[in-house]
């Protein structure tokens, strides 16, 4: 069967090609186009991810034995802080989201662009300016960070490290985490075209709009702890530091409020995707639309109150932590449903297997992994022991890394020809698949073990008992990257020599795949009318492609 | 010597293995389906897709099935936690002090150690506080944890029922150290405690403290009696967390060796080489910053200013006698 459709030249008139008031490289950083931003922030949120990839490696190579294997601990500790802040506030918060939200969440609700286009250019800004300053953090001042990248009060008060700047870039982070929310947030709003309902939206808008506005009312008040954290170094205000009357548990307390939710930052948008890839390869409806739509705004708003799960060890009143166990469990229901409508979705599908769809089944069972290791540290007699070990830290890369991780590569698998109009090779993203999937298992399964053996988590050094599995983790480490690198050169071959993809190589039905690959400045000649519900294989197949090479 | 355990392992273990074994079966049931259906309804196998858009029945029953598991799962990780936090009435109190990086363990009869002794079969209590940063004390063997935070005080509690040793981790990551804050619960028979804290000679909290340092040394011209009170002083005034007496590098240099050796040093920024005589090691001690050592760059020593001048001399002596 052939991927690639008619033709074998790109579109002339395409994003990329259209004449604007400035050439070269600015006409990218300065252009309003949401394509040209999705692109922009593709670009360097995977240069940031690629050297806290590398920081990770230099990890696990470190811990492969006990001792001194590489780098003191100093280094170490630093090194752990770095890979923390860069895949947390660089890749997986901004990740989906300003990527794939701002390519085609306009796209796919029928918009020209999002509601606020230069306020999207300035979130970029925001994101470069920020995260240039957390890089300046490293070379200047006391030197790199040491405090991890949840910077708890004290230490992060003690330390001579320059964690006042980092904290600063952190904050500047926020606002473009701030101001891409208001704006896709005013966009579904107020841009959907004509026909399109509330419930005619794809999931991944709905998704995106969830994850909106945990940017919008959530984020605030990181902004506003880490500047505390700074004001409390530079002046010791005593607000978190019990040396001049504060209370680290305040801290804490402020500091999760915004961070449990970001996880659902970070996932909701990954979940989105997946319930975009499902139908598309099923070629058949979601199972459950307004049941998975529906558990999107309640994963945003039960996300909310669940916080406290981070401090069940911390000295927090034991009222406090019973509620927020039993809260913790609630939230895990409308993932569970969201499990569930996925693998319903495939009941009497007519499958076509595809690189992007296998990630997605990698992601249902890697995510599930970290869901159900989840419910062991939301009940309180087991989170005791597992709190602060490995444990957390296998799960949450099972969810953060086997999660958005996978649906990252498995969105840019499905859109990839969309955005560049070129195909890629299956055979190298299947390979790629198979050594990522071993690899990341062999990686991090290790350290659910570790964890439930008693391993604390950032410990520079370990004690014997602990080594086998160390060993193990480590080199699932070099397994999973040589997987990641096969599909980056894959891509990065593709994007210019790939094969040319037409404008519907998978035969999807959202409004993405109606418009040419890839898409025109501005998306749509004549704004759609939409006749027809989301995921509608009957009416909804863009004429052209209706008896397309990859229609059966 | 096999690991001890307390009353609370069981629980934890049967707790653990219930939902480690719930989350296995769910996990390969939700696989095995998914597999299922992509094999069966594969393209080829079966062209035509059938416009299914969900089933309402469905959706309540795997709404309401996971609300009562994860209901139950609550209730009995609630029922083990409660278990945790009441601490009997009559239970023994241990004060724990924790700082970068080490903890000290206070008795009612003020006797302090570097490792927590405890008897067997008696409730123990910890009564916990931190003197700098945030730090978390694990005991993996009895499955507890609790933070150790500065400006408050927590608790935890444990009776063990095994006598032997076991592992103690701070798991809240409080700097450079951190990996370095162990130290060990022993629990002894009922017997072997009371000697203990009775204060029998051969276990004097300075024996104690050595065990955790074990220093690999050699002193000349100083009495053992000497040695033990020199190493409390260090101990108490947390020296030993930055310099060894064994040769070994940490966050400082190490004391081994010191006396005559000559030191580079800079003051005011210069550079200067000083021959580590008595007045030195006194200037070194109570006005850390004025010589600073080269190649520690960064890692500040507090000075020293709680020492009583008869404790000054007698480290400094110590120090003059690790040849
Ligand atoms: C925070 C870690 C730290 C603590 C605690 C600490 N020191 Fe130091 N010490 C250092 C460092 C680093 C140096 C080298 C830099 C300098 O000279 O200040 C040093 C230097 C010294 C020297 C000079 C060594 C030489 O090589 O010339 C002596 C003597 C000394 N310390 C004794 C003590 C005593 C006694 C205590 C306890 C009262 C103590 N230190 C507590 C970190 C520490
Ligand atoms: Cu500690």
């Amino acid at each position: 069967m052939s991927y690639g459709s008619a033709g074998n030249a790109l579109p002339l008139n395409n994003f990329r090609t259209t004449k604007t008031r400035y050439s070269g490289i600015f006409a990218w950083i300065f252009s309003t186009d949401h394509k040209r931003i999705g692109i922009l922030y593709l670009i360097s949120i995977l240069s940031f991810t690629s050297v806290a990839i590398v920081i990770g490696l230099l990890m696990r190579l470190e811990l492969i034995a006990p001792g001194e294997t590489i780098v003191k601990p100093e280094t170490y500790n630093a090194l752990f802080t770095l890979h923390g802040v860069i895949m947390i506030f660089l890749f997986v918060v901004p990740g989906l989201q300003a990527i794939f939200g701002n390519f085609f969440l306009p796209i796919l609700i029928g918009a020209r662009d999002v509601a606020f286009p230069r306020l999207n250019l300035l979130s970029w800004w925001c994101y470069m300016i920020g995260a240039f300053m957390a890089v300046l953090a490293l070379f200047t001042g006391g030197g790199a960070p040491d405090t991890g990248w949840t910077f708890y009060v004290p230490y992060s008060v003690r330390t001579s490290t320059n964690v006042s700047l980092a904290v600063l870039g952190v904050f500047v982070l926020g606002f473009s985490s701030i101001l891409t929310g208001l704006n896709f947030v005013t966009t579904v709003h107020r841009m959907r075209a004509p026909g399109m309902s509330w419930f005619r939206i794809p999931l991944f808008v709905w998704a995106s709009y969830s994850t909106s506005w945990i940017q919008i009312l959530a984020t605030p008040v990181l902004a506003i702890t880490v500047l505390l954290v700074a004001f409390e170094r530079l002046f010791a205000i005593g607000i978190f530091d019990p040396a001049s009357g504060g209370d680290p548990l305040m801290y804490q307390h402020l500091f999760w409020i915004y961070s449990h939710p970001a996880v659902y930052i970070m996932i909701l948008p990954a979940m989105g995707v997946v319930s975009e890839i499902l139908p598309t390869f099923a070629r058949k409806p979601i199972f459950g639309y307004k049941a998975i739509a529906f558990s999107s705004l309640a994963i945003a708003f039960f996300g909310y109150l669940v916080w406290g799960h981070h401090m069940f060890t911390s000295g927090m009143s034991d009222t406090a932590r019973w509620i927020f166990s039993l809260l913790t469990f609630l939230v895990a229901i409308p993932s569970a449903i969201k499990v569930f409508n996925w693998v319903a979705t495939l009941y009497k599908g007519a499958i076509q297997m595809s690189p992007a769809l296998l990630f997605t089944m990698a992601f249902i069972f890697l995510f599930s992994i970290g869901g159900l290791t989840g419910l062991i540290q939301g009940a309180l007699a087991t989170s005791i022991h597992t709190h602060d070990t490995y444990f957390v830290v296998g799960h949450f890369h099972y969810i953060i890394f086997g999660g958005t991780g996978f649906a990252f590569i498995a969105a840019l698998l499905y859109w990839f020809p969309k955005m560049y109009g070129r195909l890629y090779r299956m055979k190298p993203m299947y390979i790629g698949w198979g050594l990522m999937f071993v690899g990341f298992n062999a990686l991090y399964f290790p350290m659910l073990i570790l964890g439930w053996m008693g391993m604390p988590r950032r410990y520079y050094d370990y004690i014997p008992e602990f080594h086998f599995w160390h060993v193990v983790s480590t080199i699932g480490s070099w397994i999973l990257v040589s997987g990641i690198i096969l599909i980056a050169v894959e891509f990065f071959r593709a994007r210019k020599h790939g094969e040319i993809a037409g404008d519907n190589p998978w035969g999807g039905v959202t409004l993405e795949w109606h418009v040419p690959s890839p898409p025109p400045h501005e998306n749509f000649d004549v704004i759609p009318q939409v006749t027809w519900d989301t995921y509608d294989f009957e009416h909804g197949l863009p004429e052209k492609t209706a008896e397309g090479a990859s229609h059966p | 010597m096999t690991t001890p355990v307390s009353s609370f392992t069981e629980t934890f273990d049967i707790i653990f293995l219930a939902l480690v074994i719930f989350a296995v079966v769910t996990l390969l049931l939700i696989t095995a389906i998914m597999i299922y259906f992509v094999v069966r309804y594969n393209r080829k196998r079966h062209p035509r897709a059938e416009p299914i858009h969900g089933n309402t029945t469905l959706e309540i029953i795997w709404t309401v099935i996971p609300l009562l598991i994860v209901t139950g799962m609550f209730y009995y990780g609630y029922e083990g936690f409660r278990y945790l936090r009441e601490v009997p009435e009559d239970a023994f109190t241990i004060n724990v002090v924790g700082r970068m990086w080490d903890w000290t363990f206070e008795y009612e009869n003020g006797r302090k150690s570097d490792k927590l002794y405890v008897p067997v079969d008696r409730n123990v209590k910890l009564s916990m506080t931190s003197l700098d940063v945030n730090h978390s004390f694990f005991i993996p063997a009895f499955r507890v944890k609790e933070d150790v935070v500065p400006g408050r005080t927590t608790y935890l509690w444990f009776k063990p029922q095994t006598v032997g040793p076991a592992d103690v981790f701070c798991a809240e990551y409080c700097g450079q150290r951190h990996a370095y804050m162990l130290s060990e619960v022993v629990v002894m028979e009922k017997d072997a405690f009371d000697s203990w804290y009775g204060g029998e000679a051969d276990s004097s909290p300075a024996a104690a403290v050595e065990t955790a340092a074990a220093p690999v040394e050699e002193t000349t011209g100083f009495t053992e009696e000497q040695r033990e009170r020199a190493r409390k002083v260090l101990w108490d005034n947390g020296c030993f967390s930055c310099h060894t007496t064994d040769g070994s590098e940490n966050l400082g240099p190490s004391l081994k060796g010191l006396f005559q050796k000559d030191r580079y040093v800079l003051v005011d920024g210069q550079e200067r080489v000083i021959t580590a005589d008595e007045a030195y090691l006194r200037r070194a001690i109570v006005d850390p910053d004025a010589e600073y050592v080269k190649g520690y760059d960064g890692v500040i020593m507090p000075p020293a200013d709680d020492l009583s001048p008869s404790e000054l001399t007698l480290i400094i002596d110590y120090i003059q006698s690790l040849k």
